[in-house]
């Protein structure tokens, strides 16, 4: 099908941007890659008044790292998330994930402002900046404000930002010497959205994990930062502990059932993926072959 | 305000001017307005890479794109890698191993497969499967349109540069 007519503003600046969203209020979109939008737009599931696109803004597009902290502006591609060497030095679990981002020809245009505003809960980049720690920078008419990664996700293409504001950047510690990370997703095939996927951040010291942020997406309506993790962190890690923090994951879980998984599936999965981590992330692999299920 | 918005662009080198609506897609655009019907369109949500083209020399998908965001950009198509012959040892090596049959989704994959070329000049099978993951082929059952790809690929590492 082909999206219903709407009108269309071309942004000049963030300022301009915001000025068309709080003249347009809920009646606007935002026009980032698009990738999304419009989809979404040609099925008919959302008809706008108006776009308000984005696209040319080079202020919201690029890497820096300043002061130790890693800011990716907003219309940043997937494609550049692949290609930047900040990003491989910096925050590798945001390269290792885009590579399972749907396809080439999307990813060239799809941007990581896009991906977070629109929320889907079996997104990649939702999940890594939660597990990374991420702020979310947002701007509207009343100025700007700062969302911390896990209180932006809201629920199923539900987030922290109101219709009349921009999410602008994402800030994230670099990662220091001692981070480690996984990622890993179950997909049909290559570039679908996850039926179940883990993005994780740890940090380890003599055999035992300091620190442990386990970012699960496609296990419920938003991304989620297990607190089973919790269990795993300043212990030692014998089968029968991991075993503990798998049950009291599946216990937090609330999967959703559709045509690709049903909620006992993706309980079972992300347990698999919980252990396949632990054992990655301490290069024990007996920890992911000793337990029974 | 839905009015038609002016848009000026390359198409396969060409300047082009032109009034669009914006709810017209660059898919439609280029295969209505341009009658370059080499742009195949199937799904029109992203999934099935019928409509791929070359936005500054980077693959994306014609019917997630406005035609009014095209607005200075360089549009390369079917048709103009066919008449550059920048494809032509790829088009071949199709023909020779059946990696057409009703040819819909053709010229989707042989842009895709193109870009992977550029990117990484001998992919092995597992690469070329990833690069072209995100065009459908009802016909084929892929093998052939790997054999093909792969063959390209060994013959150009062969010739002389
Ligand atoms: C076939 C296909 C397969 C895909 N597979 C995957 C996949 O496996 N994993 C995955 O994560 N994604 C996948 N995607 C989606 C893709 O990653 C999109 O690029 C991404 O979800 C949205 O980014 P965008 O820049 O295209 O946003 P758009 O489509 O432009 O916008 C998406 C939404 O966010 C809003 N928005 C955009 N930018 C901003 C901003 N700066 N501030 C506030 N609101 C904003 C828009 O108004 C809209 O509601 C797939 C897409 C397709 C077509
Ligand atoms: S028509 Fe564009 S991807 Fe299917
Ligand atoms: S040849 Fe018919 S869809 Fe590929």
């Amino acid at each position: 099908m082909k999206a219903a007519a709407f009108a269309y503003a071309r942004a000049t600046s963030v300022v301009n941007a915001l000025e068309l969203l709080a003249a347009h209020g809920d009646k606007a979109k935002i026009l980032s890659g698009g990738q999304s939008l419009m989809p979404a737009m040609n099925l008919r599931l959302i008809s706008p008044d108006i776009l308000v696109d984005i696209g040319g803004l080079a202020e919201l597009r690029g890497i820096t790292v300043s002061a130790g902290v890693l800011i990716v502006g907003a219309l940043t591609r997937h494609v550049d998330l692949l290609k930047s060497p900040e990003i491989a030095l910096h925050a590798p679990l945001l390269r290792n994930a885009v590579t399972h981002v749907a396809h080439p020809a999307i990813r060239n245009r799809g941007t990581i402002g896009g991906s977070l505003a629109h929320a889907d809960p079996a997104s990649e980049l939702p999940a890594c900046v939660v597990a990374l720690d991420a702020m979310i920078v947002v701007r509207g008419s009343s100025g700007e404000r700062r969302i911390g990664a896990t209180e932006f996700f809201k629920g199923i293409y539900e987030t922290a930002l109101s219709p009349d504001e921009l999410l602008v950047a994402i800030e994230m510690p670099v990662a220091g010497k001692s981070s480690t990370f996984f990622f890993q997703e179950y997909a049909r095939r290559h570039g679908d959205y996850a039926v179940v996927g883990l993005a994780a951040r740890a940090v380890v010291a003599a055999g035992r994990f300091t620190d442990l942020r386990l970012g699960f997406f496609a296990v419920g309506d938003r991304p989620l930062l297990a607190a089973a993790a919790g269990r795993l962190i300043n212990a030692s890690v014998t089968s029968a502990l991991l075993s503990e923090a798998a049950t009291a994951l599946a216990d937090e879980l609330d999967p959703q059932e559709d045509q690709q998984a049903t909620a006992a599936m993706r309980r079972h999965l992300a347990t698999v993926l919980l252990r396949r981590c632990v054992a990655a992330l301490l290069a024990r692999p007996e920890l992911e072959a000793g337990v029974t299920k | 305000m839905s009015a038609p918005v002016p848009v000026s662009l390359l198409v396969n080198g060409e300047p082009i001017e032109a009034l669009v609506l914006p709810r017209l897609n660059l898919a439609d655009f280029l295969r209505e307005s341009l009658k370059l019907t080499g742009t195949h369109v199937g799904c029109e949500h992203g999934v099935c890479g019928a409509c791929t083209v070359r936005i500054d020399g980077e693959i994306v998908r014609s019917c997630l794109m406005l035609a009014v965001q095209a607005e200075g950009a360089s549009v390369e198509t079917i048709e103009g890698l066919s008449d550059s012959g920048e494809i032509a040892d790829l088009q071949a090596a199709f023909r020779e191993r059946n990696a057409l049959q009703c040819g819909y989704c053709t010229p989707g994959m042989l842009i895709t497969a193109q870009d992977l070329l550029k990117h990484l000049p001998v992919p092995d099978r597992q690469a070329i499967r990833e690069h072209l993951s995100g065009n459908y082929c009802r016909c084929t059952g892929y093998q052939a349109i790997v054999d093909a790809v792969e063959a390209t690929a060994k013959m150009r590492g062969e010739r002389p540069a």
